[in-house]
């Protein structure tokens, strides 16, 4: 027993342990196994990308940044974010951070206070419900189901709101589902938040990663960039998760109250990262290009094969994850996730650890070459059908 | 099929002729019967020449010498290079041949058994056609990148097996 027993913190202790933890032990113990179950590119940084670090490092860039980032980062991102009709000043609208993730911790810290509720469309990555909590909210899920295809409703949302509702999370395209929001849904929930005062903070990190549409930001709509605050970053559309770099862009008064959290807890940024992400967003497009295709043609293989072993599954029109329904299994989406995992060596994440209506559901990531992806299909084809 | 479905669809090829016509139409999100029409049209038009392997010859025993020869000739009338490529690319130790600019004209590769094979073809044959002013031959050492593919540093995965 250790000094700290009965010591820690009571917000720490609240929060449930990682659904995906328990797989990723099991998985880890088995040969051979071909997993579906991972949320990051399976293609590695781009060279010129990597090559800018290097040359990074050779010159000296050892140091600290600025506490918000390189300057140049900062404007190269607000030119960039001009592609989703976005216009923030690289002043003081933009903040460089490490990964996405840091930036979803950092707008909830610096928006809420004790007792306000933030509103969490669910299924939803596994983040925001412990970073609320460790920021002082309450937790309000908002169901979303497969007949909209996952997408948050506008009688849904209006539904779940309260007097202390303050902030409503989109993920746009969604991890775990794959789901796009139109500007059509956004103008309708962007219509529920001004009514209703309710801050957005909208995680856009997949949004180079559609197809067959054009991602809308929400912060783009009329009235909604003074009550958003737009989190992307380098890990998805350029391949760069393990740089940890993100950023937010936000109306001046929030972000600099996200500026005085980050430089007080992370000060800054690191420098090789923030270079290479700079090389990334000015000569990276053709890459990025090059990856989307591939994830496309992935996408299509997916959905049909999954239709074909009999999984029904909703077309999804981003990121990089199908969703599909294995209720006909009649098994829950643990015990699907485990089967599959001991019997046939495939790895895919149960739908429940995104929240109760992800039950019945299992998130098949398509991050993988098209070799594995045929390997998977016929093993699960195996499972599901002799 | 529309014109950029059809270099989709040869970029696939290029990648891999193995896929199956109904991968293909999976991919390009497309019908199988429409694949079938446009692989048929290509290679009638001969923008499909072929379908080959990447073959990393270093690790095949008893695999021949390759060279790359720089060839400068003189051009002729009306004709221009063309009349001497074909002279070359008939040869069936060439296995390419391309028009340069730069130093020299043609670009030319060469495959024999032996290193005194290919000397004797630069010294016997290419050397003397009509034409062909000078020669440099370059021997091919290691291949460690072809036709976008490398060759010796397969990058293993190095990603948790399970991330949210």
């Amino acid at each position: 027993m250790s000094a700290f027993e009965g010591k820690l913190s009571p917000l720490v202790e609240q929060l449930a342990p990682s659904g995906i933890r328990r797989f990723f032990d099991l998985a880890s113990q088995m040969d051979d196994v071909i997993s579906l179950g991972v949320g990051e590119p399976d293609f590695v940084t781009p060279w010129h990308v990597r090559e800018a670090c290097f040359y990074a490092l050779e010159r000296g860039y050892t140091t600290y940044t600025a506490n918000a980032g390189l300057p140049a980062l900062r404007e190269a991102i607000a030119q960039y974010l001009e592609t989703f009709d976005l216009s923030y000043d690289p002043k003081d609208e933009v903040l460089v951070t490490v990964g996405g993730s840091e930036a979803i911790d950092l707008a909830l810290r610096a928006v809420i206070q004790p007792g306000d509720e933030v509103l969490i469309p669910e299924p939803a990555y596994v983040s925001y419900e412990p970073c609320a909590i460790l920021a002082g909210a309450t937790v309000k899920k908002i169901a979303t189901h497969a007949m909209d295809q996952f997408r948050l409703t506008e009688d849904a949302l209006r539904a779940a709101l309260t007097k202390r509702s303050k902030v409503l999370i989109l993920c746009a395209p969604n991890n775990p589902t794959g789901a796009i929001l139109d500007r059509a849904a956004l103008a309708q929930i962007a219509s529920v938040a001004i009514a209703h005062d309710l801050l957005v903070i909208s995680d856009e990190i997949y949004a180079e990663l559609t197809y067959g549409v054009r991602h809308v930001s929400i912060a783009s709509l009329p009235g909604m960039k003074e009550r958003t605050i737009v989190i992307s970053g380098m890990s998805k559309a350029y391949a760069m998760t393990g740089w940890r770099i993100g950023y937010a862009t936000a109306p001046r008064d929030v972000l600099a109250a996200m500026v005085k959290i980050h430089q007080y807890t992370m000060l800054c940024a690191p420098i090789m990262g923030q270079m290479a992400a700079l090389e990334a967003l000015r000569n990276g497009e053709r890459e990025r290009q090059a990856m989307v295709e591939q994830y496309d043609q992935r996408r299509r293989f997916v959905v049909k094969r999954l239709r074909e072993i009999g999984l029904a599954c909703h077309e999804p029109q981003g990121a990089f994850y199908a969703f599909p329904d294995i209720r006909a299994s009649g098994l829950s989406s643990e015990a699907f996730a485990e089967q599959l995992l001991k019997v046939e060596r495939v790895a895919v994440v149960p739908g429940a650890v995104f929240g109760p209506s992800g039950e019945g559901f299992v998130r098949c990531s398509y991050a993988t070459s098209l070799a594995q992806l045929e390997r998977a299909f016929e093993r699960m084809d195996r499972f599901l059908n002799s | 099929m529309d014109s950029e479905k059809r270099i989709k669809l040869l970029h696939l090829l290029h990648e891999n002729a193995k896929y199956t016509d109904e991968m293909l139409a999976t991919l390009l999100d497309e019908e199988p019967a429409e694949v079938r029409a446009a692989i048929a049209e290509a290679e009638q038009s001969r923008v499909i020449l072929g379908y080959s392997a990447i073959v990393n010859w270093d690790k095949v025993e008893g695999n021949g010498v390759t060279a790359v020869i720089d060839v400068r000739v003189t051009p002729q009338r009306e004709v221009g290079f063309d009349a001497i490529a074909r002279r070359i690319y008939r040869f069936s130790e060439v296995k390419s041949v391309a028009l340069m600019s730069g130093a020299y004209d043609l670009q030319v590769v060469v495959e024999g058994s032996h290193l005194r094979d290919v000397a004797t073809f630069v010294s016997e044959r290419l050397a003397t056609i009509e034409h062909v002013t000078g020669t440099a031959t370059h021997f091919l050492l290691k291949t460690y990148k072809a036709d976008g593919v490398i060759f010796d540093d397969r990058e293993d995965e190095k990603r948790l097996v399970v991330a949210p």
